[in-house]
């Protein structure tokens, strides 16, 4: 099953701070991501780039503007998204095997089917044996492959990552990495993948979007041409082509870091 | 870690011996007056004849068997109204802020005085008691439930929303689960409360029942007779914690187990 496309259209998220202040977490952001397409977003850290998922998942409401996910507004959780949280969101009172199956649970699905399913996607993911553990017994790249099992099994068309290994240790992170792709070759989903890592995105992606530091805005979308299948995301990143697009979408990445961090840097100051 | 465990049990029977052997030596050379405070022989030989001989009214198992009805009723009454007002409050922001300042108030009553009121509304029976009991462990049960259903972790809740979960699931799922561990830990102390409740509601009036047979014991000048019914309470709560431990243990599997927990295991 195809994805479907992701249309954000001139969307701004105002937030009231607790002391009583208005805060633009993004303002006027438009991008588009069509249908099957693995588009990475990148940018300096408090850019709202969190935000924006929360509105394509439908956790939360845009300000002004619309987000449309197959030609429908988003209102109320969005069907058919799967997400993947930067924080651990594992049910730490489930066992992996529970974790895995709560997808379809929620969707009705017959407890014996949804088990049987569960079972086949954690040995997917390389976890067979560890069914019956609890979360907190797992290494940090053990729970993120049970989040990944989870949020496949209910075959999503828009999958939503919030930095999804952006904790782990650079080798369990190439090899998470690679699984992600071959699960993602299979079935195609739509992917908004957010990451502050400009090797990943571009390793991983077809489409690029630097934001700019807070307000966050769209600074430029860059489609990414290496060709598919890429191979190994180690290796990618040794390509000419890949060092190419590096090189161009790092100059425009850099000023909003530099940016950001001077305005952190002055703000501890 | 074995010569360490029987050292610490060795040390707790000297500690133990040392305190009920001194008791009794000090009672029986004069130096403390056991018409007061009772004495470690006399308080066995009560015990030994309560069940022996049985109590002015009726066989002592049957007191035991009073109390333990009533603060197990109330206990169950209490923690089940505590936990389904605690997470329906908890829930509903509105509601809550409704409800806080009568909530504040009736917390700030001293509740044993309830007690009174209840012997007076619903007489000598075991209802009164039950529902002395029920309130003083609603308010532990439900101030914990509150707070655990509010204190849920906000990526586990979007995980579940976002993976398709109802309001009932959520609520099944999340909430419930996540409260859990304040209540269960709320429980221990209770069942405390809920054998306070059932004996000053016997205090206060009653036809049977540990607390009764505690104030008649105090008519009677018989301090031997309150210390026996005391220490026979003391392990009915021992008992009882057990179980709820065991409960815990099994209900929280899932917790990864503290430092201090490991080191002891």
């Amino acid at each position: 099953m195809a994805g479907t496309a992701i249309e954000i259209k001139d969307v701004s998220k105002r937030f009231l701070t607790p002391g009583g202040e208005v805060f633009t977490a993004i303002r006027d952001v438009t991008f588009t991501v069509e249908p099957g397409q693995f588009c990475a977003v990148v940018g300096p850290t408090g850019c709202g780039k969190s935000t924006t998922l929360s509105l394509v998942s439908g956790l939360d409401r845009p300000s002004e503007g619309t987000v449309a996910v197959g030609g429908r507004p988003v209102a109320g959780i969005t069907d058919g998204v799967g997400f993947m949280f930067q924080a651990d969101a594992l049910l730490p009172w489930k066992t992996v095997l529970q974790n895995v199956a709560l997808g379809l649970i929620f969707r009705r699905v017959p407890k014996k089917e949804a088990l049987e399913r569960a079972r086949d996607w954690i040995r997917r993911v390389g976890l067979a044996g560890f069914e019956d553990r609890y979360p907190h017994q797992l290494s940090g790249g053990m729970r993120k492959r049970v989040a990944m099992a989870a949020a496949w099994i209910t075959e999503p068309r828009v999958l939503l990552m919030d930095e999804p290994f952006g904790a782990l240790d650079v080798q369990t992170k190439a090899i998470m990495s690679n699984e992600l792709i071959q699960l993602w070759e299979a079935s195609r989903p739509s992917v908004l993948f957010i990451t502050h890592d400009l090797e990943e995105a571009i390793a991983l992606a077809d489409r690029v979007v630097v934001m700019t530091s807070s307000p966050g805005g769209v600074k430029q979308v860059f489609d990414i041409d290496i060709p598919r299948p890429r191979g190994s995301v180690q290796e990618i990143r040794f390509g000419s082509r890949f060092l190419e697009l590096h090189h161009e979408i790092w100059a425009t990445l850099r000023e909003e870091v530099e940016q950001a961090y001077a305005r952190t840097a002055g703000a501890a100051a | 870690m074995n010569t360490r465990n029987a050292k610490v049990w060795a040390a707790r029977i000297a500690l133990a011996v040392l305190v009920i052997g001194g008791w009794q030596l000090f009672t029986t050379v004069g130096w403390v007056d056991k018409f007061f405070y009772a004495q470690p022989s006399g308080i066995w030989n009560r015990l030994w004849d309560y069940f022996e001989n049985g109590t002015e009214f009726g066989s002592y198992p049957q007191q035991i068997e009073t109390t333990m009805q009533e603060a197990l009723y109330g206990f169950v009454l209490g923690t089940t109204i505590g936990i389904v007002m605690g997470v329906a409050l908890g829930l509903n922001r509105f509601l809550a802020q409704v409800l806080d300042p009568f909530i504040k108030v009736v917390n700030a009553v001293p509740r044993i005085v309830l007690g009174a009121i209840f012997v007076v509304a619903f007489g000598v029976g075991i209802t009164p008691k039950v529902l002395l009991a029920a309130v003083l462990v609603f308010f532990i049960v439900f101030f914990n439930a509150f707070q655990g259903a509010r204190e849920v972790d906000r990526n586990v809740l979007n995980n579940a929303k976002v993976l398709g979960a109802s309001r009932w699931d959520v609520i099944r799922h999340v909430t419930l689960p996540s409260a859990m561990t304040w209540i269960i830990a709320s429980l221990h102390s209770a069942f405390g409360f809920a054998i306070v409740g059932a004996v000053v509601g016997e205090v206060l009036g009653a036809q049977h029942g540990l607390g009764l047979l505690i104030k008649s014991a105090q008519g009677n000048f018989d301090p031997d007779g309150v210390f026996a019914n005391m220490f026979v309470i003391a392990a009915l709560v021992l008992v009882v914690e057990f179980v709820i431990e065991r409960l815990e243990r099994r209900l929280l599997a899932w917790r990864p187990k503290t430092q201090a927990e490991s080191v002891l295991v």
